[in-house]
């Protein structure tokens, strides 16, 4: 029997081709649209409500009225210091893994945890906070418990982007400096850090924007339903963006009176986010055409 | 003096490489310290006992009996093992209607007399009462009290954990309701993910793809709780039109929710592995006479099997542990679901919705850390499966 | 009667003119090597007899390339009919993560061949063909991975024969393989010259030197000399030629 083939299959394979492909472009399409569904529906909503009252003052009359300052102060502190906290941590650690630890089943054991920590819910975050920062260390519901527990969010983010960032130089790097008789550290501080540290720097934006969204993990550790004056030290509670919008968008008195706040809140959360990627992204650019220029 | 910092930095650097290690492990520990204390808390709530006449033989009672007898849905000492009597419920505040103050005394001090006159009374009658009052009495049967047994809280069915005398700790319905919505988020988010992953990384011209890399970037970047509120603000109203509900608050809406947040992670993470897939195995592919969409489903989807399914299960993790978006639309109602239009609560949920209103130390705050518990070990696996795939691979290659 | 004629052909990856004004004409039967150092565009020019450059963005070809008197880069061309009719065997081994069988029978599947024992029966020729099958017949359900470097070289030169084709196009087939691998290649090459037209590209001059009776040699883009191999390799025309197969540069 001779080799023949059946030119309505050829056809039949081409029509089916550009069919799923059509199919995958519209299923593609649609989720960029989703996308700007949600953006452009919070930043309608939320941009006339948005003015210098509702950024620069306290809420009032019960949530229903006033600003949002001490929620955007509160983020402000956490991410500060959940940032105080994952960088330099995270940053040495990040060193190790790519400069000292000695390679095989030990690396790849720490990876895997911290793999494991970066996929931890962060209401399991909360928990361990409460028990241990709040409870534990006596630290109580405070912007120290709170910022402890977002930094060890934010930690895997951090060491996995250092690592990476320490990974990718070139070994002569490394060599052309020890040969110049530097220490191990010397060569970190003076060689490598400089040329990782565009990469680590965008790493951190990116873990911080992450960190300013958070919820659950202040929902026991720090967050505050509301406070009239800003937080005087790192023993006070803090309001909290993300944590306000979901009070005023789920509980409260009068929720056709809170909504134009959500919107507002929503769409001031949504602008650091935008803000923190656009930032990151403009980084991790720069960086990659100084590269190029190389 | 340089040689000794170098010393102190290799120091330091170790000690730091370690320290997600021991996060993990201070994470395990303070979650299981206070989630192992649940079973050791007596079922009737704690400083209250469950007093019965003495010619009443029943024994032994379980949260789910005792919530039954004082919500008058068992009426009958016979359906918990007693003789063939009707139940008469006794709360302390009967006493305050049945005697004046003076006969009570200032401090209380003939309540014990009194209620022990009450069960002495009435042969089918159950009393709940603090236990100092009654302490050490003999002419009233005291019900001894147990703690609450592991398999009443793993496989209870029931989720109250404020119901008095003995809250009820049965995890089913909130395990049911976060698988139920997670396995409904991840039916959406499957056919969304391959196929845009597909798109992005094989059909699309290069420019098309730099535009949705962000796109997909940013919307893995949005918080949940904005999540959360557009699905509380568009997708709940939305549903409620379409299927005619009582309320939008459904597990389905908490599906669309979670469905568009696991997508980044699936799409990133399949589009990566599709990407990592050798040219030359799809030119050999093509140069059979293949056409594009052949070579995707026959060669390259095979190839990269692993990585795709690793992006799916780290999805489905995603979904099964994000918090706020979920406690916001679905609804929040303890039940095990039967449609996934019904309001449903998951685990996550109940651990952010009741764990400020739970004292500290008692029986309902270690049932949230048991909660804490199961959630960080599911997703301990799903992580775990996902190393150990992506490890075996690198070594394959 | 000429298999394939390239006529003019210029063809640029962006602004960089990688192939200039090259004319060449392929007698059907014939096996023709190509040589040349590396980065002269002799795989490039190859991978254009079954337009594989088509995937590569911002390519451009100019001039004609005819198999069998018709232009295959006309629009009225199905590349998949195309393609079927010209096979190819790249540097790599690289089978598809599939079984032995499934990796022969992919072209016919592919192409719309659905009779299974027409597919069992071109399986063990093709195989037969590359010299595979007394090796795989007892474990045709295995993994292909699980075969030696050079065995699955030779599934791949099956998996192309599987489907007939009239050209055969071979990328440097024993560049990654040890000697022995190769000198079985290379026979093969010689009793499947009875069935296909076979263009190879080549390193080894030796290897062509070998298995062509006809040698073309490229330089910087430019195809300098083709000829009878014997030719080329003892009285070339050009220095470069001489230059080059006298191992003087590349």
């Amino acid at each position: 029997m001779a080799l023949q083939f059946d030119p309505a299959y050829n056809r039949r394979k081409r029509r089916l081709q550009t069919a799923v492909f059509g199919l995958f472009r519209l299923l593609s399409y649609a989720i960029a649209l989703v996308l700007f569904v949600i953006l452009g529906f919070i930043i309608v909503k939320g941009i006339s409500v948005v003015n210098w009252t509702f950024l620069t003052q306290a809420p009032t009359d019960g949530m229903t009225g006033g600003g949002i300052w001490p929620a955007i102060v509160g983020t402000f502190y956490l991410m500060l210091g959940s940032a105080l906290f994952a960088f330099p941590v995270g940053v040495v650690s990040g060193i190790y893994m790519s400069e000292y630890a000695p390679g095989g089943k030990l690396v790849a054991f720490i990876r895997m945890m911290t793999n494991n920590l970066a996929g931890i819910p962060s209401i399991v975050f909360g928990l361990f906070g409460m028990a241990f920062f709040v409870t534990y260390l006596d630290f109580g519901d405070s912007i120290l418990a709170g910022s402890l527990t977002l930094g060890l969010l934010a930690l895997p983010i951090v060491i996995r982007t250092t690592e990476e960032a320490f990974r990718d130089i070139a070994p002569s790097y490394r060599e052309g400096s020890l040969a110049l008789g530097a220490t191990k550290a010397q060569t970190i501080w003076h060689v490598l850090l400089p040329m990782a540290m565009p990469r680590v720097i965008t790493g951190l934006i990116l873990s911080l924007g992450r960190v300013s969204g958070e919820t659950a993990p202040i929902l026991f550790t720090c967050a505050a339903y509301f406070l009239p004056k800003l937080p005087a030290s790192i023993f006070d509670q803090c309001m909290a963006l993300p944590y306000h919008l979901y009070v005023v968008a789920t509980s409260g008195t009068d929720i056709e009176a809170q909504m134009p706040i959500a919107y507002g809140t929503a769409f001031v959360l949504i602008v650091i986010v935008l803000v923190m990627n656009l930032v990151a992204g403009l980084i991790r650019r720069h960086f990659e055409k100084k590269l190029n220029t190389k | 003096m340089k040689k000794w910092i170098d010393r102190l930095a290799r120091r330091v650097f170790t000690v730091s490489g370690f320290v997600t290690s021991a996060v993990i492990l201070l994470i395990i520990g303070f979650l299981f310290s206070e989630a192992a204390g649940l079973f050791r808390q007596p079922i009737v709530e704690e400083g209250y006992v469950l007093a019965l006449n003495k010619s009443n033989t029943v024994d032994r009672l379980s949260a789910e009996e005792i919530k039954l007898l004082f919500d008058e849905d068992i009426t009958n000492w016979r359906d918990v093992g007693g003789a063939d009597m009707p139940v008469r419920v006794f709360r302390l505040e009967d006493l305050d209607r049945l005697y004046t103050e003076e006969e009570l005394g200032a401090e209380y001090e003939h309540a014990g007399d009194k209620i022990a006159e009450q069960v002495r009374a009435d042969r089918g009658i159950i009393a709940f009462v603090p236990t100092v009052l009654v302490e050490g009495r003999t002419d009233i049967h005291l019900v001894p009290d147990h703690t609450i047994p592991v398999k009443d809280v793993l496989l209870g069915t029931e989720w109250y954990p404020t119901a008095t005398p003995s809250p009820i700790f049965g995890m089913v319905p909130l395990l049911a309701g976060t698988l139920w919505v997670s396995f409904f988020a991840i039916l959406i988010a499957l056919p969304f993910g391959l196929a845009v992953s597909i798109y992005m990384a094989e059909v699309a011209p290069p420019g098309v793809s730099r535009v949705l890399k962000p796109v997909i970037e940013l919307l893995g970047g949005i918080p949940s709780v904005v999540y959360g509120f557009f699905g509380l603000a568009v997708i709940v109203p939305l549903l409620q039109q379409t299927f005619r509900l009582p309320v939008g608050e459904s597990g389905l809406a908490g599906s669309i929710v979670l469905a568009l947040m696991a997508l980044p992670t699936i799409i990133t993470v399949s589009e990566d592995a599709m990407r990592n897939c050798p040219r030359t195995m799809r030119e050999a592919s093509l140069a059979l006479g293949a056409t594009r969409w052949q070579t995707i489903y026959k060669v390259v989807v095979p190839y990269s099997i692993s990585g795709i399914t690793s992006g799916v299960v780290l999805g489905i993790g995603r979904a099964i542990g994000e918090t706020m978006a979920v406690l916001m639309v679905t609804g929040n109602a303890a039940v095990i679901p039967t449609s996934i239009l019904d309001p449903l609560r998951t685990i996550p949920a109940t651990i952010a919705a009741e764990l400020g209103e739970a004292p500290a130390g008692g029986a309902h705050y270690q049932a949230l850390f048991l909660l804490g518990v199961i959630l960080f070990f599911i997703t301990l696996i799903i992580n775990s499966c996902v190393e150990l795939v992506s490890a075996r691979n690198k070594t394959k290659r | 009667m000429n298999k394939i004629e390239a006529k003019n052909v210029d063809f640029y990856y962006g602004s960089f003119h990688a192939l200039k004004g090259i004319n060449i004409a392929i007698p059907t039967g014939e096996v023709v090597a190509f040589i040349g150092p590396s980065g002269c565009g002799k795989s490039t020019f190859l991978r254009l007899f079954n337009r594989m450059n088509d995937l590569i963005p911002g390519a451009r070809l100019e001039g004609q390339i005819l198999i069998d008197g018709n232009d295959i880069y006309d629009r009225s061309v199905d590349v998949d009919v195309l393609r079927r009719g010209v096979g190819m065997v790249f540097q790599r081994p690289n089978p598809f993560p599939k079984s032995i069988f499934e990796n022969v029978a992919y072209g016919l599947r592919v192409n719309g061949v659905k009779d299974k024992a027409f597919i069992s029966q071109r399986v063990e020729e093709a195989l037969t063909s590359a010299a595979l099958w007394t090796e795989v017949k007892d474990k045709l359900k295995e993994s292909a991975y699980a075969l030696s470097g050079g065995q699955q070289q030779r599934l791949c030169i099956a998996r192309a024969m599987a489907v007939q084709p009239s050209v055969l196009l071979m990328d440097e087939p024993a560049s990654a393989l040890d000697p022995i691998s190769t000198a079985k290649i290379e026979e093969l090459i010689c009793e499947l010259s009875s069935q296909t037209t076979i263009v190879i590209v080549t390193h080894s001059m030796q290897q062509a030197a070998r298995v062509s009776n006809k040698t073309a040699f490229f330089y910087l883009g430019e195809m300098v000399e083709y000829g009878e191999t014997k030719k080329i390799f003892t009285n070339p025309e050009k220095e470069a030629t001489q230059n080059y197969i006298t191992g003087r540069f590349g």
